[in-house]
């Protein structure tokens, strides 16, 4: 007889869950490949140009201009690299980031949409942070995921002021975590990650706000609790743990009704956004029941 | 210094008002250009827009700025103040005007509610509409028809504008970042400076 471990223990909902939507994931990952043609014509979506993702960031790390990064971030070292990997797991552990490369990368072509009412599509390379998860076999107990920021101010000059709460922090529920969108970025293009979109490795969490997902990032924590997140602490009427892409709940200062799509030019019209930011029909079903004005 | 101070009076009193409105114009002229020419990155919209606005504000600076420095150093740039507040004003209705047709489009549902509910937006609407009567009786014949006193009791709305502008400006940052903390310190610093009682003119000399 096989002895149970902790593994046994994923709540039903959740692999039920996850396995509808890998056979979804799946579908759209393999018809996300570049090169762009294909890409376009299967997800409807043109990306942006490297030019345009790689100079309009924000990465307060470097400064808060969306120009700063790309005039700053090239101080960042980013070999070597490693990820800690603690709290509710089984196997806790430094990662070094070439022992992370060996997951299989898919090509992910997604829209961005940041809090400030801006968006971009941006054709991402990486690998679902579900088999980083897996790896690591988060104990029956974990039912968040914190993240970390590295926090180095010698290399990233923001962090000598405290514009926020160093290091960045996010954090997702488990079964966000684990939804095949949820990618681990490593590249834009089938390039690198520039330094300024956050190298060596970041989070790609395409229906919510920009912000959670987090950049350059060191350490993962598997957790009981609600993590503190960076936003949410500095404005919690402003910027809430979840920070789903919703059009119907404002920003208490600016409408979220509508975008700006970055790169179409000065009489682009302005487009109005997408609850989830498009990806409703895949993740609505995380948030069943929840009041989206009050958990936003 | 008072040789000092005469020799900037002197200049000042030489310098064409026509330079001063044409020099403070040529922000906008290269923001124009930037703006057609693609040279203004990635999000073109939002920087002429802020350009714009901030241009706006240092021309409200240099205006409240006149006053106190007339008091604390003799020197006398009354002449150019004019021209000073209506460049401030024309670069504040620029920078409406992106926000209304580059920025929003149009879109009036969105305005209207942004016009109501968001404290920025309706900060920035009380400034630009604190100046219209500002800038239409900034003429002399204006002046006359007034009398002094009023006018200038009229033209003290200059103080909510600069308020109103700094706050609005402050009000957009996601955290509080070391720029418009300063414009607001300088716009805040310049009308403290008007509350501080007048010394007599000419001391009574014994």
């Amino acid at each position: 007889m096989r002895r149970l471990t902790e593994n046994d223990v994923t709540p039903k909902a959740l692999w039920l869950n996850r396995r509808a939507l890998i056979a979804g994931g799946a579908a759209a990952a393999g018809a996300a490949t570049w090169p762009a043609g294909q890409a376009v014509a299967a997800t409807g979506l043109e990306p942006n140009t490297w030019e345009e993702i790689t100079s309009y960031n924000n990465f307060y790390e470097f400064g808060t201009d969306k120009d700063d990064p790309k005039r700053y971030a090239g101080a960042l070292t980013t070999a070597p690299w490693s990820i800690a990997v603690d709290g509710l797991v089984a196997r806790p552990g430094i990662y070094d980031l070439d022992a992370l490369r060996g997951f299989p990368t898919e090509e992910r072509i997604y829209r961005f949409r940041c809090v400030e009412a801006w968006s971009m599509v941006i054709p991402w390379n990486g690998f679902p942070l579900a088999a980083l998860l897996d790896r690591v076999e988060p104990l029956g107990a974990a039912r968040y995921v914190a993240f970390e920021t590295l926090y180095r101010p010698s290399e990233m000059r923001g962090q000598q002021r405290a514009i926020l709460d160093w290091p960045y922090r996010e954090g997702l529920r488990l079964d966000e975590a684990m939804h095949p969108l949820t990618l681990m970025a490593t590249g834009i293009y089938g390039e690198d990650l520039p330094n300024q979109n956050g190298a060596p490795i970041r989070l790609v969490v395409p229906w919510k706000y920009g912000f959670k997902s987090i950049k350059s990032i060191v350490r993962i924590t598997l957790t009981e609790d609600e993590p503190p997140t960076t936003w949410n602490m500095m404005a919690a009427h402003e910027y809430g743990f979840y920070a789903n892409v919703n059009p119907e709940v404002d920003h208490p200062r600016w409408s979220q009704a509508t975008e700006r799509r970055i790169g179409g030019g000065l009489f682009a019209r302005r487009q109005p956004t997408l609850m989830f930011n498009g990806y409703a029909d895949e993740v609505a079903g995380l948030y069943r029941g929840m009041d989206l004005t009050a958990q936003f | 210094m008072a040789a000092l101070v005469e020799r900037v009076n002197d200049a000042a009193r030489l310098v064409p008002r026509g330079a001063v409105y044409a020099l403070g114009l040529l922000p906008a002229v290269w923001i124009a250009f930037a703006l057609f020419t693609g040279r203004l990155g990635v999000d073109p919209v939002l920087e002429a827009e802020h350009r714009l606005g901030l241009t706006a504000l240092q021309f409200l600076i240099a205006t409240l700025a006149v006053t106190p420095l007339m008091r604390l150093t003799g020197i006398k740039l009354i002449r150019l103040r004019r021209p000073l507040g209506l460049l401030a004003f024309t670069y504040v209705v620029l920078h409406f005007l992106v926000w209304l047709v580059l920025d929003m489009q149009l879109f009036w549902a969105q305005i209207a509610e942004d016009l109501v509910k968001r404290w920025y937006i309706i900060l920035g609407m009380a400034g630009l509409l604190a100046m219209l009567p500002l800038a239409w009786t900034s003429r002399d014949a204006a002046l006359r028809r007034m009398g002094g006193a009023a006018w200038r009791r009229l033209h003290r709305l200059t103080y909510l504008a600069a308020a109103a502008a700094a706050l609005h400006y402050l009000m957009l940052a996601k955290t509080l970042t070391l720029e418009p903390l300063l414009y607001a310190g300088a716009v805040f610093g310049l009308l403290a400076v008007r509350a501080i009682p007048r010394r007599p003119r000419n001391p009574a000399r014994a």
